[in-house]
């Protein structure tokens, strides 16, 4: 799935990252914890998160995600969005909850970090 | 790639500048061309063990080595130590503060992350005199 269509899916809106959204996610990942996101995620996933700091810009970073939405509305303060076009991650904000944000991109076809055997 | 040793100073509940040292490992890594794989690695396990100082520990410092076959990191701080280190490696124990869990931290994740992601595990603590963390990978 490319960026726009996330965007579009989600009604979001792209705090940084206009350049990036024909970049395809392959699978997305959901959490508000830092660990959760550290192990399941890296190139290619798609995050989302409800939480809002400057932590969850560097956690994506060292996971080496593709992409970061934030869940019900959350707007990034200024450090986050510096920091986040520094290492050239792509940060969206979605007014949908976690749980509506990622029903509505699995029912277009993306998928979770699941390993095989869970499934 | 010649033989490199580096070291990182990180202070004790700086949340704000938290994490700022494993990407700078991170970028360092990269810049000498590891492979991804060994990169995510090491990332994670730098900024897990990092975080851990920042949380629990008292200031301290990481030092990198890094030489073509192999990358080892060494965090010591001058923190509580670790009462039972058993205890702290188990799936869901933590002992992270209000503001830490506030912040998406303190999912008693981080040392089982650690140990997931290594090659090689060693932590020295005694209660009052800090902790010593050693993280080897083979590249």
């Amino acid at each position: 799935m490319k960026l726009f269509e996330v965007r579009d899916i989600l009604k979001a809106k792209v705090t940084y990252g206009e350049e990036k959204l024909d970049m395809v996610v392959q699978a997305g990942a959901g959490g508000d914890l830092m660990s959760d996101i550290l192990r399941g995620s890296k190139e290619g996933v798609l995050v989302l998160s409800g939480l809002n700091n400057i932590q969850l810009i560097r956690t994506a970073v060292i996971a080496g995600v593709s992409a970061l939405v934030l869940v019900r509305g959350k707007e990034p303060d200024e450090e986050m969005k510096k920091q986040a076009a520094e290492h050239g991650l792509p940060l969206l904000t979605t007014p949908f909850t976690m749980f509506t944000a990622c029903g509505r991109l699995f029912r277009a076809g993306l998928r979770g970090v699941d390993p095989k055997k869970t499934l | 790639m010649p033989h490199l040793t580096k070291n990182y100073p990180i202070k004790a509940r700086d949340y704000l500048k938290a994490g700022e040292v494993s990407i700078q490992v991170q970028g360092l890594l990269k810049s000498i061309g590891f492979t991804p794989e060994l990169i995510r690695r090491v990332s994670l396990c730098a900024y897990e063990a990092e975080m851990n100082v920042v949380m629990h520990g008292g200031d301290g410092e990481l030092t990198l080595d890094v030489d073509t076959d192999r990358v080892s990191l060494e965090f010591r701080d001058g923190g509580p130590g670790i009462e039972d280190i058993g205890l702290a490696l188990q799936e869901g124990y933590s002992t992270a503060s209000e503001e830490a869990r506030e912040m998406g931290f303190g999912a008693g994740m981080g040392l089982p992350n650690i140990q997931k992601n290594s090659d090689s595990l060693e932590i020295l603590s005694e209660k009052g005199k800090g902790t010593d963390v050693k993280i080897g990978f083979i590249a």
